[in-house]
């Protein structure tokens, strides 16, 4: 056996037990952070498989800001929700054996797929149009020029969440300040996370990276200076929702001016495809750190209440 | 010869973080157990970046990944302070 | 032989195997919640396992972009979902207290 392939086995067997221990332990606090801990060790699992893109927003986002909510949502759980009687056993022999089944014909089918396979064409032909595409990275290319529509619509289903939780209820109670190591340090490192977005954003033309990793980022960083009590830095009033609105609206804008030029929707014309590429980039990295900070807060903010009940006294 | 000196300290610092992970799951409460976990993972990953960074052919990129080290450091030892913290002030509330 | 793309892609469909059972079976929403993102790993893994085209060669871009775009919607989907169930305790209690 090749080395690599220990390597997979072994990062397989973790993943498994990993899996295994967050669905079915006792204690809620210790599965959500073994899913953390999933999360990571799935994105070394992208890494291996030559996905370092993958691999930033699996670290970011599913582990990162995915973990923060999760513990978020463990803070506010009330203690007197422990009222899990265990399914009957009937219901649990009759799920698992259609699970199974389940399983097993989609192995069938994969490795069906694989076998039949007929070499790589939808990569070649990104490979083959990646020079009109206005950027060097083939990731960024699919992303935001050749399946624009798909990221278009991501940026709207994130909106949609956005709004589904601005309406569920009021925000959650902030923090109290933290003592003089966290705040020196958040005060050390927020303005290094700025940087690291912004450089992500950049590089995400021509090597690993992009927006969405960027905005995760950017996020992390307006949650743990919300987690340190200092959440008066954030834009006031109206101008969070705005920039968490700002993405899909100047995605959308972009790609109905460019039918100005006798484009189609989303048709950028090629010798202007890199700078629309970074106009976007940048107007959805901002939203998408808005988005998931907002997500996070959880609900609609208390104090612009208060402000608009101080402006109508 | 550099990648006899990787080898040797990606091993040293595999052999820190055994010793971190036993005294996670061995030490008896929440202290000590924070104690080996910081100072063990600390110094373990900073022999494994050493022994990385000997390997990037490109200078600015071994010292990038110095300079991870040290955020990491940072970030433990801020994290680390505010578990402690949490733990004196459970036990204080059980006195 | 077992290669990368077979291992990883029976591991991915192993894992969301996992995560349908749990998801099914668990009565906690929160653990419910947790069981829909493994089950979405899962798929994800099916997905870049497929993409793979060997130690050499530069994997296939779409599937990384199709996994990317995944990532992002599950989290939302995830954040709403949070709000949802924290939405319906409230309500719950307000019920039990009446």
């Amino acid at each position: 056996m090749t080395p690599i392939i220990l390597l997979d086995t072994l990062l397989a067997i973790i993943l498994l037990v990993l899996a295994v221990v967050a669905l079915h332990s006792e204690n809620l606090r210790q599965s959500i952070f073994v899913f953390i801990v999933f999360g990571l060790v799935t994105a070394l699992v992208w890494a291996r498989l030559g996905a370092p893109d993958v691999a930033l927003a699996e670290a970011a986002i599913g582990s990162g800001i995915a973990g923060a909510l999760l513990l978020a949502a463990l803070r506010d759980r009330q203690p007197g929700c422990e009222h899990i009687e265990p399914r009957p056993s009937w219901q649990v022999l009759t799920v698992t054996y259609l699970v199974i089944g389940v399983g097993l014909t989609a192995s069938w089918a994969f490795l069906d797929a694989q076998a039949s396979r007929s070499g790589p064409a939808i990569g070649e032909m990104v490979q083959a149009e990646l020079a009109h595409s206005g950027v060097s990275n083939p990731v960024t290319a699919v992303l935001l020029n050749f399946r624009a529509y798909d990221t278009l619509l991501e940026l709207a289903v994130l909106f949609a969440a956005l709004i589904g939780v601005m309406a569920l209820g009021p925000e959650r109670s902030a923090p109290q300040a933290a003592g003089p190591l966290v705040s020196h340090f958040v005060a050390w490192l927020t303005p290094l996370l700025i940087l690291a977005a912004g450089y992500l954003l950049w590089v995400g033309a021509h090597a690993p990276g992009g927006a969405f990793q960027a905005g995760a980022l950017l996020a992390a960083g307006g949650i743990i200076v919300r987690l340190s009590g200092k959440s008066g830095i954030f834009p006031k009033g109206a101008w969070l929702r705005v920039l968490a609105a700002s993405g899909y609206g100047v995605f959308l804008f972009v790609g109905l001016a460019v039918m100005a030029g006798d484009n189609a929707f989303l048709q950028y014309p090629s010798d202007w495809a890199g700078s629309l590429i970074l106009l976007i980039e940048i107007f959805a990295t901002l939203s998408i750190a808005a988005s998931l900070l907002l997500v996070y807060l959880g609900g609609y903010p208390n104090a612009w209440m208060e402000d608009k009940e101080s402006q109508h006294a | 010869m550099i990648d006899l000196l990787s080898i040797f300290l990606i091993a040293g610092g595999l052999f820190f973080y055994c010793a971190g992970t036993v005294g996670l799951l061995r030490l008896p409460d929440t202290l000590s157990r924070l104690h080996a976990v910081t100072k063990a993972d600390n110094l373990g990953l900073g022999l494994l970046a050493l022994g990385i960074a000997l390997q990037i052919g490109d200078p600015l990129s071994a010292v990038k990944v110095l300079l991870i080290w040290l955020l990491v450091l940072a970030a433990s030892a801020a994290g680390g302070q505010l578990i402690a913290q949490h733990v004196v002030e459970q036990k204080e509330e059980t006195k | 032989m077992l290669d990368a793309s077979t291992l990883y892609g029976l591991l991915g469909i192993f894992l969301a195997s996992l995560g349908l059972h749990a998801t099914i079976l668990q009565r906690d929403i929160l653990r419910r919640i947790l069981a829909i993102n493994i089950l979405g790993v899962g798929v994800f893994l099916v997905f870049i396992a497929t993409a793979y085209n060997g130690p050499g060669v530069a994997p296939d871009a779409v599937p990384h972009a199709l996994v990317l775009t995944g990532i992002v919607v599950a989290v939302a989907a995830t954040a709403l979902a949070l709000a949802l169930q924290r939405r319906l305790e409230m309500l719950r209690r307000e019920s039990d207290d009446e």
